[in-house]
């Protein structure tokens, strides 16, 4: 399917310009030139309202930046220290509203990181298991099976992080204490009598990145699971006829030719996971502060996305004014992360060679 | 002559990969099973946790396949061995969550799954004789708000997305300038995170309407701004499927372009263009930060997509856990039942989109 899609990109887009342009005259000047009027008319209507919707993806997208910025700008210049709204509330205790979102976008970095970590090598093994390991039969389900992932709301997912996941990560949580304690990431909050105490909830961002990790497991996945298969078939079977190993053919053809692919996979598998909401907001309990520590309660940074959800409800005009500045950092943050990932995608495979590869395989 | 030798010495000391010696096919099979045994064996006693149980046997798993690899056959074999066992593990690891969750969802759901839950409207009920709160069950608020919402964003995404798609794929010159931009920026537009959407729904109303602007409507402006890059993709990917003789075909009978685009290049991508439609609507059915934030929440039944608050099943679920009611155990039941609602809703669509896709899909042949 993804390969026929690939060779089937090269004509459309091609020929029929060219048969509309070398067509349009002959309907013009010929005989029937009263029936044609009107479909000239439809032509021509049609061809514009299809231009319109093209340029209103774009309208729509700087309506995005446009409106958050003028809805948070109030916020953004207000003087917070002398402001008697922001001083209370979500946002009290702030000098101004960089100092307000910075802890927000440390939080929103550092679980997204941590997801990707948890993530992203998974991923990569899940889509070299589909398209060069398992048995060619199933591998349409079991590719399709991840992608139910995709499908589970994050809802449900938050749900499943407290009632599930929670619990499970306690043994976990006091084992990685124990064991690995000394280490800054895996310590405990120090209590009054120099007691190191971890998580009693598990409402720790151990257990939140664990959930987002698993929610970026399709993007990723199916991002690489199809550039795995675009790999020249020519390559591999070169690859094993030197008689190489399956994994020596995947390292020496498979990995070199889907590098740029996967970094970009795992981009975009970022840049979900520094938007996603629920899960974080539901499952970690958080503050507003930079803290590297994987197990405790409290002392989780929050990230921008779950601080709104959470804030939102409760804030007033300015408060919520302040709230959407910081997801305008988000927007921000989240945009030049996917288009550095679909930078890299445009470059390394553009349409062309992307085509010829395909139809390279398909005629090999 | 020593040559000759060396070379001889040289040849029978290094492995020839034809004549090396192979593990037999099932050897993985039976460490596999050898490993849990022995897991089996030390943990049940020990009364420790499944889940450490699973780690060490994998853990024992790869160890064993690995020097047991590396004595009979070689170390490249072994490697091989250990990184097919990583990736199957890998696989595996992915489908605990999902098999875990939907579990979950409905082991805590069903017993909410009766006729009165999804016919009546749920919330707080105040009894003036007894001078009691009752938390009533019910969902029908967020099945219709649902709907609703969906719907707007749907009949608004739609249009425009396919629209876009036919600019793409049948108007624009390719290698135009325009055209790559917007190309670009659908694919940006597809990682927007899903509260920004709801954060510029909310914005554009608060600064039109006023403070208050939480409607319906609002929500659905929010879930047009995710819905309509999927429906680009997808669309477009499908448009691009058409034969290009269908069109020449038509073009040379003297059709219009638009005619053409339309009774022959929509209709013949017809299914896959439903199909992508429906998938689309899936995946917004269960946003819940986009809804929360423009169309807020409540116990109400309110139909009125332009005027005040309106439930959602993701929302419901959310609020359920979130703002428990005088009755928790209650709220919490009604989360859970509004979660599996979402979560069969999803599934339907998922399988109607499949369903168009088998069976509608070879209309090429007529």
């Amino acid at each position: 399917m993804t390969d026929s899609t690939a060779v089937d990109t090269s004509a459309p887009g091609v020929s029929p310009d060219r048969n509309a342009n070398g067509g349009a005259p002959r309907n013009s000047g010929g005989t029937t030139g009263a029936g044609k009027a009107p479909s000239k008319v439809g032509d021509i209507a049609f061809k514009g309202i299809s231009t319109l919707a093209a340029w209103l993806i774009m309208a729509i997208l700087a309506g995005v930046a446009i409106f958050l910025i003028l809805k948070a700008l109030p916020a953004i210049t207000a003087n917070w220290s002398q402001n008697s709204e922001l001083n209370e509330g979500p946002t009290a205790g702030w000098a101004n509203f960089w100092a307000y979102s910075g802890p927000l976008i440390f939080g929103t970095l550092w679980s997204s990181l941590l997801a990707l970590l948890m993530g992203a090598p998974v991923a990569i093994g899940i889509a070299l298991f589909i398209s060069h390991y398992a048995p060619r039969r199933v591998a349409g389900v079991l590719g399709y099976l991840v992608d139910l992932l995709a499908a589970v709301p994050s809802i449900v997912f938050g749900l499943w992080g407290i009632f599930v996941l929670r619990d499970f990560l306690k043994p976990l949580n006091d084992f990685l204490n124990s064991t690995l304690g000394w280490f800054p990431l895996f310590a405990g909050t120090q209590q009054g009598d120099g007691s190191n105490v971890i998580s009693g909830t598990g409402s720790t961002i151990l257990a939140g990145a664990m959930v987002l990790a698993v929610m970026i497991l399709p993007i990723i996945t199916s991002i690489s699971r199809e550039i795995f298969l675009q790999t020249p078939a020519l390559h591999e079977e070169a690859a094993l006829a030197l008689g190489a190993t399956r994994w020596e053919m995947i390292r020496l053809a498979v990995l070199p030719y889907a590098r740029s692919g996967i970094v970009s996979a795992t981009l975009l598998g970022l840049g979900r996971a520094l938007g996603e909401t629920m899960a974080i907001a539901m499952i970690v309990s958080p503050g507003l502060l930079y803290s590297f520590k994987l197990l405790t309660d409290g002392e989780n940074p929050q990230t921008i996305a779950a601080n709104i959800a959470v804030n939102f409800p409760i804030a007033g005009d300015l408060q919520r004014d302040a709230l959407i500045g910081t997801g305008l950092m988000l927007f921000v943050i989240s945009f030049a992360v996917n288009f550095i990932a679909r930078w890299i995608v445009a470059r390394t495979a553009p349409d062309a060679r992307r085509r010829t590869r395909s139809r390279k395989v398909k005629t090999a | 002559m020593t040559a000759a030798t060396d070379a001889r010495a040289g040849r029978t000391s290094m492995p020839n990969a034809l004549k090396s010696g192979h593990l037999p096919r099932w050897t993985e099979l039976w460490i596999l099973l050898g490993s849990a045994v022995l897991v089996g064996l030390i943990f049940i006693p020990l009364n420790y946790n499944l889940a450490g149980g699973l780690i060490v046997m994998a853990l024992l798993y790869l160890v064993a396949i690995g020097v047991i690899s590396r004595v009979v056959e070689n170390r490249r074999q072994a490697i091989d061995r250990i990184v097919r066992a990583l990736v199957t593990i890998a696989f595996i690891l992915a489908m605990i969550p999902l098999v875990s969750t939907l579990w979950t969802v409905i082991a805590n759901g069903i017993g909410q799954m009766n006729w009165s839950f999804v016919s009546q409207t749920g919330g707080s009920v105040f009894n003036p004789e007894t001078l009691e709160v009752t938390q009533e069950p019910g969902a029908l608020q967020a099945i219709v708000g649902t709907l609703i919402i969906t719907g707007i964003a749907a009949v608004i995404s739609i249009p425009i997305g396919i629209l876009t798609a036919v600019w793409l794929t049948e108007y624009s010159r390719p290698g135009h300038a325009v055209r790559r931009i917007i190309t670009f920026l659908v694919d940006v537009m597809t990682g927007i995170p899903s509260i920004v959407a709801g954060l510029f729904a909310f914005s554009l109303f608060a600064l039109i309407v006023g403070p208050k602007a939480f409607s319906g409507f609002s929500a659905a402006i929010a879930l047009c701004v995710l819905m309509i890059p999927t429906v680009v993709r997808s669309s477009e990917e499908m448009i691009r499927l058409v034969p290009n003789e269908l069109r020449e075909a038509s073009y040379a009978l003297g059709v219009t372009k638009y005619h053409t685009i339309i009774k022959v290049v929509l209709r013949t991508a017809f299914a896959g263009l439903v199909t992508g439609v429906v998938l689309a609507v899936a995946r917004v059915i269960g946003e819940t930060a986009p809804i929360f934030i423009a169309a807020s929440f409540t116990d109400n039944f309110n139909a009125n997509p332009f005027e005040g608050p309106m439930q959602t099943l993701p929302v419901l679920a959310y609020t359920g856990y979130k703002f428990p009611t005088t009755n928790p155990e209650a709220s919490l039941q009604s989360a859970w039942g509004a979660a599996l609602l979402l979560v069969l809703l999803v599934i339907v669509f998922n399988l109607i989109a499949r369903i168009v896709a088998r069976y509608f899909a070879p209309k090429t042949r007529r």
